[in-house]
This record gives structure tokens, C-alpha cells and sequence, in this order.
């Protein structure tokens, strides 16, 4: 196979776009392709700063590197889940990655700073732990956006995590979520603007992208992860996507182009203002955030220090060994 | 050649080289949702395998809904 721009030697054969690349080639294509989305979508300005949301597997690695590559400021945000070897590996990983190319990584530890982990918080509710690890994230990722000041916070969704969401949306017809599954959330009521720009890239891009880059990642799974809905729905997908390649990418953007707006007109607008949180300030329609109330049902406890370089303007420079401490 | 799967991480003897897409329709995967990593560099479908090859197959799927 041959480089559809060179015509040097292929290491990655793209079938959705019916095309080949070589390394230098196909890293441009993954510039292009998140360019493209940033672009098409208003994700982000030129100027803006960027909280990218780091887990240490390939997606969020890989989205942290091309923001970075193409120029725009990104720091990364870590949250130890406490989920077991998995959250150990996972966090090794993040911070590796940040140290080697001297970015700025925050982190918060569930369990140092708030008193329990996704486990717990598993087992407490009686619900999925991705329900906990969800609204864990959220809550996090919002305030870390607004204590350091950053414009917009970066997820590494990629176009299968989206493919397979709108699947099973449609699935069950779940219309409200289908009118808010778009590639930005817009920032309003107190919470930073959401964006993916990895919607135009498959998650076997992204795990290549790492490879030829030398970004080392865990691959190992989280082990809640096992068994669940969206990973079925990720296989059904794909065997589509193997007979015919761009399924994934017409049902996705297919979506977005002819029918959300359909779904959205439908979509409720609660125009009332929200109040803070009395715990922890954040915006809530009640008197206290989900957040806290689930830390407060696990037994947790409020923060017990500021986040590393939370507090606005202090860029801290990714601390090692945090793990050997908690 | 070795072969490296993961996820329970194992690795299997095959005998003889042939390509990669003949390799994964052999071990019953989707190149969907794969990719072949030949003495540490990354290959495309029609890469042929020799036997004295290092080859990891790295499953590219995760499973976070959120
Ligand atoms: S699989 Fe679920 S529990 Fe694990 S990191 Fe993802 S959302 Fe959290
Ligand atoms: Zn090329
Ligand atoms: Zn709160």
C-alpha cells in the first residue's frame, strides 16, 4: 500500500476514506481531520485556553497532543477514579505524557481530596459505577474550568464513542438526549463550553496516531467498562462499518447535518437562572449540587486542599509521585 | 511468528508468513477494530508477516460511556 499523498510506503490504510498514508502523512490527516472539527463546529478560538480531560488512554492523549501541535493552549486535568491497578496505570501514563513534553497537568484524586472513589460511590447509589464516574467528571472538569479560568474543556470523544451514543439513543428514542448530543455544548448558566474535536477521527486513528507519535498509553480497559451497552453497540457498529466503511461517519454527521435541529426544537429551554451550591458554589437548581450529595452519601468529605494549581493564574508543572502518597 | 493479543493479554504461535488481513480473518477479527504493530512499527492490511516477525494485535475499542 502507498501513501495516498507521497506515494512513499503506507503504515495505515484508511478505509473510510478509501486511502493510505505514511506516518508524516497520516499525522497531518489527524491535524486536519481535528482543524476540520474545530472549524466546522466554532470549538474553540484562537487565543482561548483549553482544559483538555486526561485519562491516559489513547483518545485524550491523543487530543491533548494535537491541540498542543496545533498551537492552541491546552493543560490537562487527571482525576484518580480509585479504581484500582487500573486508576494507578492510568494516572502513570497521564503524567509521563505531560512530563516528557513539559505540559501542565492538574489532578484530582477522589479519594485524597473528597474521601471515596468510584467504587464506593458505586455501591452507595446502587448504581453503574459510570453513573458516579460520569457526574464525578462533569462536576470536576466544571469547576476546574472555572477556578483556572479556561475558556472551554476538551473531551477525546472520537467518532466511534459518538456513533455508538446516537446508536443507542436512537435505539430507544431517547429524543431529549438525542437533541443535546452535539459536538459542542455552548457555555451558559455558570458552565464552560464542552467540545470533541476528535468527532471526525475512528478510534483505531487515534490508537495509530499514538503509535507512529510514540505516545505511550494504557490499553489495558477500566474494568467497570466490561459487558456494558455502549461497548455492544461499539462492536455492532463496526461490523457495518467493516462492509461497508463510512457507515459510522454518515450516521454520525448524517445526524448532526439533517435531523438534530429536529430533535432540539422539542427540547424544553428552562430559562430559570440557577443558584450556587451552598457546599461547593457550583451551579445547581437546588440548594446543593448532585456532587456534593454523593460525596456526602459515600461518607466523603469537602475538598482537603486545592487541587494542584487549581487557583487562577498558578500553573503548576505536573507533580510525580503523588500516587506513593495516597 | 508470535502474535501478541491483549485483552486478556496471551500470546499465540502461527506458523507460516501470509498477510495481515489473512492473519486477523484467521483469529476472527474486525480490521475495524485492530491494528498490527510488526517489531514495533505500525502496518497496514496488505503487509505480508514473515515467520521470525514480533507481531502485536492491539485492540483500538474502549468502553467508557461518559
Ligand atoms: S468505564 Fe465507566 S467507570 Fe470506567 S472510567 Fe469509564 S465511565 Fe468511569
Ligand atoms: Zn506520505
Ligand atoms: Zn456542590
Amino acid at each position: 500500500m502507498k501513501c495516498r499523498v507521497c506515494r512513499g510506503p503506507a503504515v495505515i490504510d484508511v478505509r473510510r476514506h478509501n486511502a493510505n498514508f505514511c506516518v508524516e502523512h497520516f499525522i497531518q490527516q489527524c491535524e486536519r481531520q481535528v482543524t476540520k472539527a474545530i472549524d466546522a463546529f466554532g470549538m474553540i478560538a484562537p487565543g482561548e485556553r483549553v482544559l483538555v480531560a486526561v485519562s491516559g488512554g489513547k483518545d485524550s492523549l491523543a487530543l491533548w497532543d494535537l491541540l498542543v501541535r496545533l498551537g492552541y493552549h491546552a493543560e490537562g486535568l487527571y482525576l484518580g477514579l480509585g479504581i484500582g491497578e487500573y486508576s494507578d496505570e492510568s494516572g502513570d501514563y497521564a503524567r509521563n505524557f505531560a512530563v516528557t513534553r513539559g505540559l501542565v497537568l492538574h489532578e484530582v484524586d477522589l479519594r485524597r481530596d473528597f474521601g471515596y472513589d468510584i467504587p464506593r460511590a458505586s455501591a452507595v447509589t446502587g448504581r453503574v459505577p459510570c453513573s458516579a464516574c460520569g457526574l464525578s467528571k462533569r462536576h470536576l472538569f466544571d469547576e476546574m474550568a472555572r477556578q483556572g479560568e479556561f475558556d472551554v474543556v476538551a473531551t477525546g470523544h472520537n467518532l466511534d464513542d459518538e456513533a455508538a451514543v446516537l446508536f443507542g439513543n436512537v435505539l430507544r428514542w431517547q429524543t431529549e438526549y438525542l437533541a443535546r448530543q452535539m459536538p459542542v455544548l455552548p457555555a451558559g448558566n455558570g458552565f464552560p463550553r464542552k467540545v470533541k474535536p476528535l468527532v471526525r477521527l475512528s478510534e483505531r486513528e487515534m490508537a495509530a496516531y499514538c503509535i507512529v507519535q510514540g505516545i505511550d498509553y494504557q490499553v489495558e480497559e477500566c474494568p467497570m467498562a466490561t459487558g456494558n451497552s455502549h461497548l455492544g453497540y461499539k462492536e455492532a457498529l463496526n461490523a457495518v462499518e467493516d462492509q461497508s466503511p463510512g457507515t459510522k461517519h454518515d450516521f454520525y454527521f448524517g445526524f448532526l447535518e439533517r435531523a438534530a435541529a429536529g430533535f432540539r426544537q422539542g427540547l424544553t429551554q428552562d430559562a430559570s437562572a440557577l443558584g450556587s451550591c451552598r457546599d461547593c458554589g457550583a451551579p445547581t437548581p437546588g440548594d446543593r449540587c448532585a456532587f456534593c450529595r454523593l460525596v456526602e452519601r459515600t461518607g466523603g468529605h469537602h475538598r482537603t486542599q486545592d487541587p494542584n494549581g487549581a487557583s487562577p493564574g498558578s500553573e503548576t508543572a505536573v507533580v510525580l509521585g503523588r500516587r506513593e502518597r495516597s | 511468528m508470535n502474535v501478541r493479543l491483549r485483552n486478556p493479554s496471551r500470546i499465540v504461535q502461527v506458523h507460516g508468513g501470509r498477510s495481515v488481513t489473512k492473519l486477523l480473518n484467521e483469529l476472527g477479527l474486525n480490521r475495524e477494530t485492530v491494528l498490527v504493530v510488526r517489531n514495533g512499527t505500525l502496518v497496514p492490511a496488505d503487509a505480508f508477516l514473515e515467520d521470525g516477525d514480533d507481531i502485536e494485535i492491539r485492540p483500538v475499542i474502549s468502553g467508557g460511556a461518559t
